[in-house]
């Protein structure tokens, strides 16, 4: 447990801006959006100072004021949130996981497992942020306009005056990329991220 | 490409049921086409588990955002 209540709010607020501004910029895909909405986030707080026992109920607030902040920015840049290009809008949407011409898969999924316990750890979360980071950036954003700031599909489709269908095809898409880079980066080596584990076997 | 069976699904039109499921409710119709279809794959059922295993994952980091406090190893 972090005591900080001796450290001033402002030097508070400084020390999270790089925790602020990698969600910012992963939600974002625009670094200048993401300065802007870390600023007006950090100037909200100072204009409504508070005291907070424990470093993560500060973090806690401020993502709730920076999710705020996002939506905002993302609402103002509308056409371009939603309509940078990306290599795979042509093709069969499921290309991605092997068909046989009858509809059978070429190979089975593989079995990830129940990795309950380990989808909690700072070294999965680090993976997980690397994949979503390198969805096309429209997907990216779409992706976590969903999981993150988990708007309905109606907002964002009226935010973004998106079809649903359009939206639909960018969240599969993005949701088969997350899947086989979580594939290949974590869940087809177990053995690189539980090597303490191992060693005792 | 829907077979000539009526509720019979391959299993690349439930790998499709599966992601829609994701963001929409599923007409009844499907829903019931798909429950039939897992219950006699081995394959698609690792589909539904690996879709279900990145919900939980993006739930456990939505988390962690908010506070910052991930397990460390």
């Amino acid at each position: 447990m972090n005591s900080i209540s001796s450290v001033p709010f402002a030097q508070q607020l400084v020390e999270l801006r790089t925790y602020l501004l990698k969600f910012a910029r992963l939600q974002l895909r625009n670094d200048a959006w993401a300065e802007d909405a870390v600023s007006e986030t950090v100037l909200a707080a100072l204009a409504k100072p508070q005291s907070f026992s424990q470093r993560s109920q500060l973090k806690t607030w401020l993502v709730g004021i920076l999710k705020h902040k996002i939506i905002d920015a993302l609402r103002l840049h509308g056409r371009e949130v939603s309509s940078s290009p990306s290599d795979d809008d042509e093709g069969d949407l499921l290309d991605a996981l092997s068909f046989k011409p009858d509809g059978h898969f070429v190979q089975a999924p593989t079995d990830w497992g129940n990795p309950e316990q380990e989808l909690g750890s700072r070294q999965f979360f680090e993976v997980l942020e690397a994949c979503a980071d390198k969805l096309p950036a429209t997907q990216g954003r779409l992706f976590l306009m969903r999981e993150w700031l988990e708007l309905s599909s109606e907002e964002i489709c009226k935010e973004l005056a998106l079809t649903p269908t359009n939206l639909y095809v960018q969240l599969h898409r993005a949701r088969l990329r997350l899947r086989e880079c979580l594939e290949l980066n974590w869940f087809a080596n177990p053995h690189l991220h539980l090597q303490s584990q191992s060693q005792s076997l | 490409m829907k077979s000539s069976l009526p509720l019979m699904r391959s299993c690349k039109e439930v790998a499709a049921l599966l992601l829609t499921r994701e963001d929409q409710h599923l007409p009844l119709r499907e829903s019931l086409a798909l429950r039939l279809h897992l219950a006699i794959c081995a394959a698609c059922p690792r589909f539904e588990r690996q879709l279900l295993t990145m919900r939980n994952a993006m739930k456990q980091w939505r988390n962690y955002t908010d506070d910052g406090l991930g397990k460390e190893g």
